[in-house]
């Protein structure tokens, strides 16, 4: 069996004295899609942003391609150049255009020319149905479409893994699934993800596993079938009846 | 009240040469020490927010130290306080090379390059920092992401109270005339002495001081429009 994409080791967190990742044991192979949900505090964004390097742990290990992260010496730029990430609120450069949001890191980090740049930003654009906006600034697009853009610039870098924190929380309804369409796209292709949402159908007919976390702990993982038809514990099924409610 | 005007004084012989030589003075100091406070301010303001606490502890030094001594007490400092420090070629050099003048615009630079900051500084912290983040996401280093990303929304987010302090600058370059820089308002006085006509002498002084800090204020303006970050600065259409 290939080498786990990612793979958490007993990592614990604490900010300051209050502890917010306790003892995380969780492996994810290369190509899966991991969806983690759980009540508000309980330590998705958390989990997630290690990954990346976003946030430090104390204790524990974590393997992220291949390489043991928080070690000193571990070059985070290079390991985020492998590792994408799309956030719940956009963070797209104002100041820039759709273009050139998309192209700075593979010319400045990468070193890829302006012009290879821009032909793999434009076929990005067009991966995420919105070949016609590389001109624009994103204050002159929707949400969806800045989310999109958002996702375009992540895989310009050429991830092996995407990480999404909540990416479609701050959208209005009706935009929601042309931005879950474009990340059911790169599930299918085969990219790993860890996706932290409350959009559990996505979670339904994308995950290949649903991770529950509450109070900074994995409470529960299973495939989707198992987990919103049988969850075992109580505080995923409090939880799900909730979120299912609405 | 019997004084008598007699505007002809300004252009008649030397005044409006005089004026036009302070004015050139004024202005030359006034842009060099303004290069001078936007980089220090840049650089230092940007110190202040980066998550490295010496380089923070660097920046803080620089600014309170040289926000909290009057602007009047660096021209002395480095006009008469820093020469003798320097090696003697260099002091002939200066002394050859109106000494006062570099001593004034170190002065105004440093000065106001420790209110820049703080205006920097200002425009930083107000950039979510989801912003730095995204950036650093992508593997750019932090040099880049201040580089290609804070700093250049930074600077587009401050041009109004950049522009307010680019004109304090502006009037305070006529304390230099306390080290003998022969700028404006120093050439103003000289008019003054030699006709014996202080208000037609300051009038002119202000009037020109007034035409430069309205231009700068509407050449900024200008700037603010042209390069708004679309959406977020949406003024005067
Ligand atoms: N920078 C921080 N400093 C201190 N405490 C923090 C910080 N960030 C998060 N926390 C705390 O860590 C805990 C986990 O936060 P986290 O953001 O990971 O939760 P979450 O599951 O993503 O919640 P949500 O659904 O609201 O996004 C919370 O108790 C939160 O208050
Ligand atoms: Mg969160």
């Amino acid at each position: 069996m290939a080498p786990p994409a990612i793979e958490f080791k007993s990592v614990s967190k604490w900010f300051g004295t209050h502890q917010v990742l306790t003892d995380i044991d969780l492996a994810i192979a290369p190509g899966e899609v991991v969806v983690v949900c759980g009540p508000s505090g309980s330590g998705k964004s958390t989990l997630i942003r290690c990954v990346n390097g976003l946030e430090p742990f104390q204790r524990g290990d974590l393997v992220v391609l291949g390489e043991s992260i928080g070690r000193p010496g571990v070059s985070m730029s290079a390991l985020r150049t492998r590792v994408g990430m799309v956030f719940q609120s956009f963070n797209l450069f104002p100041h820039m255009t759709v273009l050139e949001n998309i192209t700075l890191a593979p010319v400045r980090v990468r070193g890829l020319s302006a012009a290879e740049a821009e032909k793999t930003a434009r076929t990005l654009l067009e991966r995420v149905r919105i070949p016609d906006k590389a001109e624009n600034y994103p204050a002159n697009l929707s949400g969806g479409q800045q989310q999109r853009v958002a996702i375009a610039r992540a895989l310009a870098m050429q991830p092996k893994i995407m990480l999404f924190d909540e990416p479609t929380s701050a959208l209005d309804p009706e935009m929601i699934n042309e931005v879950l369409d474009v990340m059911t796209d790169l599930a299918k292709e085969g990219m790993t993800m860890m996706v932290v949402t409350h959009e559990m159908g996505f979670a339904r007919r994308v995950a290949h596993r649903v991770v529950f976390m509450d109070a900074g702990r994995v409470v529960e993982e299973a495939t989707p079938e198992v987990f919103f038809a049988a969850a075992k514990s109580d505080r995923a099924k409090d939880f799900l009846s909730k979120i299912l409610s609405h | 009240m019997n004084y008598q005007f007699n505007w002809s004084v300004l252009w008649s012989g030397q005044s409006g040469g005089w004026l036009l030589h302070g004015l050139l003075l004024t202005l030359a100091i006034s842009v060099l020490a303004w290069v001078l406070a936007a980089v220090l301010g840049i650089v230092s303001g940007a110190m202040r927010t980066v998550p490295w606490k010496p380089l923070r502890v660097i920046a803080t030094f620089y600014v309170e130290f040289f926000r909290n001594v009057p602007l009047l007490v660096w021209m002395f400092f480095w006009y008469f306080g820093v020469p003798p420090l320097l090696p003697r070629v260099v002091q002939d050099w200066l002394f050859n090379h109106s000494a006062e003048f570099w001593a004034g615009m170190f002065a105004l630079g440093v000065y106001h390059g420790a209110r820049m900051s703080e205006i920097i500084r200002a425009g930083i912290l107000s950039i979510p920092r989801t912003q730095f983040e995204a950036a650093v996401a992508m593997g750019l280093t932090t040099f880049q992401v201040y580089r290609l990303i804070i700093v250049p929304i930074a600077l587009r987010l401050i041009v109004p109270p950049a522009t307010n302090d680019s004109l304090n600058l502006l009037k305070n370059s006529s304390v230099a005339l306390t080290i003998s820089v022969a700028e404006l308002t120093f050439q103003a006085r000289q008019v003054e002495t030699y006709t014996a006509k202080a208000i037609e002498a300051l009038t002119a002084g202000t009037v020109i001081y007034l035409v430069l800090c309205l231009g700068i204020a509407a050449i900024m303006t200008r700037v603010e429009r042209r390069f708004a970050i679309p959406g977020l600065i949406a003024r005067g259409g």
